[in-house]
Formats: structure tokens, sequence, C-alpha cells
């Protein structure tokens, strides 16, 4: 292989290990599918490689002009029933970097808690003007917004009585595939939160809070719509400038 | 006391949940007319160079059924083993070819399906060569933190034998977990890839 190939690969400086005890683990018997769905065997752990430091990207192109609009992009005779509110913020990576043009898909329940799938039997009604999906692309300093109704609690089978805090799905595209990230955002002041047996497979209680969407009130739009703050962090690398040398370069 | 790093934590993972698919699929789910088209449907475009393959198979938790609500995304070189990807410094890949697709397993079956190229040959950190392979992401209902595996392919045999990642697998006996089997029927060549979430043939994930 040429030099000029593994300076490619060397200059990209590696992701930062992954703090699997932040992240919940794989086995969570209070969340009962995790169960059977649970890896036993240890993780390989293997430096990154152009495989995974590598990814797609997408571009602004590609989205429609509704596509941050919950409240307009499945309207059909009108707009959904439900508090109207903004979520906004920035995608970080684990230097404090923004990043930008990351891709950001986001779904949720509708006011009732109900969410459009044919899977889905909750006795709450569906919401005709309401699918339930969006997605945007981070701008240049990393920050992103949508508008939204915010979704209901509900109920789901794992206990016989058990809960879902409000939430909104998010999934994470950074520019990396080894930076790919699915979570959920939660709402300041829910009590729910913390009687979640999907959130308690979080082990540490500030990495929930962290999943925790802040009410700000400095840019609610008066007479209009609610605004909720959720910053995300994707994985960071290091620099380059002291990446080791192979023997004899 | 000492000077703080001023890190960030990276943000917890939570699961996809059941209905994953309102989000990343939502023209398969129903939700038509908010999207043109699901994004990962189609990775190769009727230029694209490369052998042409079906990569087909099942998630099966640890009794062995399959799951019916799992969402896949696969990441991959094109046929030099070049990235469709900014960060792909080595080489512009073919315009063809996307490298990445996202399909759901079916409701019914269980099973998922990609179109796509075999890859060629993307090298290691070192310089060595990596044997062609596939990155899966898995993530579902159950999954509290998405599955990172790869699919390696059985008629490459020499490549296989030599690639500094399967290598790595310390348990020699679980490295054909990660090799799915090659068919060529009328419809064209076919890779089979089951993933093993649990069990005696747990596949190996990674923690990259």
């Amino acid at each position: 292989m040429a030099d000029k190939d593994t300076n490619a690969i060397r200059d990209m400086g590696s992701f930062y290990q992954r703090d699997r005890a932040w992240h919940p683990p794989a086995y969570t018997p209070q969340y009962k599918t995790s169960v059977l769905r649970s890896p036993q065997h240890a993780l390989l752990s293997m430096e990154g490689t152009l495989s995974e430091m590598t990814g797609p990207r997408f571009g602004h192109g590609q989205l429609g002009p509704l596509d941050n609009d919950l409240i307009h992009n499945f309207s059909r005779d009108g707009e959904p029933i439900g508090q109207r509110i903004i979520v906004h913020g920035r995608v970080l990576d684990e230097n404090g970097r923004p990043v930008p043009g990351a891709l950001l898909e986001f779904w949720q329940a509708n006011a009732g808690g109900r969410y459009r799938h044919k899977k889905e039997a909750y006795l709450a009604p569906l919401d005709p003007n309401f699918g339930g999906c969006g997605r945007t692309i981070t701008d240049d300093d990393g920050r992103y917004w949508f508008r939204t109704i915010r979704p209901g609690a509900y109920p789901w089978p794992n206990g016989v009585n058990d809960w879902r805090p409000a939430h909104i799905h998010f999934s994470v595209f950074g520019h990396a595939f080894t930076q790919r990230l699915i979570t959920q955002m939660y709402f300041e002041g829910d009590p729910m939160i913390w009687q979640c047996p999907i959130v308690s497979t979080i082990p540490d209680r500030a990495a929930v809070e962290q999943l925790v969407a802040a009410l700000d009130r400095n840019n609610t739009l008066p007479m209009d719509a609610l605004a909720y703050k959720f910053d995300i962090v994707l994985r960071g690398r290091r620099s380059t400038l002291f990446e080791n040398r192979m023997e004899g370069n | 006391m000492v000077q703080k790093l001023d890190m960030l934590k990276e943000t917890a993972s939570q699961t996809a949940g059941p209905y994953v698919h309102i989000g990343l699929t939502p023209n398969w789910c129903g939700i038509d007319g908010v999207y043109p088209e699901d994004l990962g449907r189609v990775m190769v475009g009727p230029q694209a160079k490369g052998e042409r393959i079906t990569v087909a198979g099942r998630v099966l938790d640890g009794s062995g059924t399959p799951l019916k609500d799992a969402l896949i995304e696969i990441w991959q070189a094109d046929a030099t083993g070049l990235h469709n990807s900014p960060l792909e410094r080595r080489g512009a890949a073919g315009p063809h070819f996307t490298g990445w697709g996202r399909q759901p397993t079916d409701g019914t079956t269980g099973e998922y399906r990609f179109e796509t190229i075999k890859p060629g040959r993307v090298p290691y950190k070192d310089g060595r060569l990596q044997a062609p392979h596939i990155t899966f992401w898995i993530v579902a209902r159950g999954i509290n933190i998405g599955l990172h595996t790869r699919m390696y392919f059985a008629d490459e045999e020499a490549a296989n034998a030599e690639c500094p990642v399967l290598a790595r697998i310390e348990h020699r006996a679980r490295v054909p977990t990660l090799i799915a089997p090659r068919n060529e029927g009328k419809d064209g060549v076919a890779y089979t890839f089951d993933i093993r979430l649990q069990g005696e043939k747990e596949t190996v994930f990674f923690d990259v």
C-alpha cells in the first residue's frame, strides 16, 4: 500500500473509547425485552478502522421544507391537538466542538400518548393531523430546531402497570459510522422519568439528567409555543498531534 | 484538586423501541406523504460498478425467535474499497453507490434484505488489508445500545484468513458467526447472514 494511504488513515485521529459504564448495559432485567435480546459475550474491543471512521453525509437538499415541522408535515384538515413546542439545541462532540451536517431524525407519540404504528394497541385515539416523525440537519454551528406538539405519557406492557414518561426519540448521524446514536429526550420536571424501567437502564443519574431537556423560556414564542433546549453529545476523536507512528515511518 | 479536563460526556443511548420505523422508515410503516422515500432504501444506482449481491437474513433472540421489529443499517466500501464519505481521503468512491443502507426486519417473517454490491478491501490502520466486509448496526426494542458487527464473505477464504480484524477474535469457534455463505441462483448472488443476539452461536459484536 502507498505511503499516502497509511498517512490518510493515520491523519484521522481515533475516537475516544466509549464509556460503556455511562451507557445502559445490554442486560437490564427490569426492562424485560432486553433479557433475550442482550449479548452475553464480552464485546470485542477494536480501535476503529476506516470502515467505522467514515460515514455517509446527508445534505440539506435531501430535506423537504416541512421536515422539521411535525405540526404541519402530516396535517390533513388542520393542526394536531396538543401543547405546541419548539425543541432546539446543538450537537457537539466530546471535545465541545460543534458537529455541523449531523442528520437528526425524531419520532414520538401524539398528545394522547398514541403512536401511529400498526403494532400499537393503546386505546388513546390517533390524531388525524399528526404523523409523529421529523428530521433536520445541523447548521455550521451544530444547531438544530424543530416544531412539534408535546407527546403524552403512555402505558406499555412490561410490568402490569408501567408507563413511559413523555419523550421524543432521536436518531443521530454524526460524521463517522462509529458515532451512530439513538436516544430519547425527556421533559424537565416530569416525575415519571424516575419511575421508568427504560430510563433506569442507565446506571448513572447524571447520564439520565443529560437526557432531560430544559424548559427554555427565553426562546419560547410568545402566544405560540413553549421551547425546550436539548443538546446532544457525540463521540469525539483525538487530535493527531501525538498519534503513534508505525515503525519505519 | 486538579484542573478539570473539560470534556463532555457522550449522550447516553436509549433503546430505539418498538416504533423506530415511524422515525426511520415512515413510508415502510404506512406514514405516507411526509418524505418522498425512506432514507437508505436504495444503495445501488444503475451505473454502479461491482458485483450486485443480495444480503438477507434474520436477527434471532436468545430463544431462536426472529425479531420482527428490528432496524438494521449497513455501511461499506464500494467495489474498489473506497467509501462514499467526505472522510474518505484515499480517493473518490464511485458516485453511483451510496455505501449506506437501512432496512427493517419484516413484520411477519423477521427477514431483512439489502440490495448492494460486493465491497473491495479496505486497509487496516497499519496498512494491511482487511478482508471484504460489511459493517452492520442493529437497533430494536430491548436493545439498549446499538450493536456493531461485521459480515464477511465465505468465498473470500484467503482474505478472511489474513484479515487483521478477524485475527483478533480469540475464540476461533466464534469466527464463523461473521461469515455469510454465498448462493448463486436464478435471481443472482445472495448471501445469508443471520445475527444471533444470544445463545450458543452468539454473533461476535464489536466495541469499536
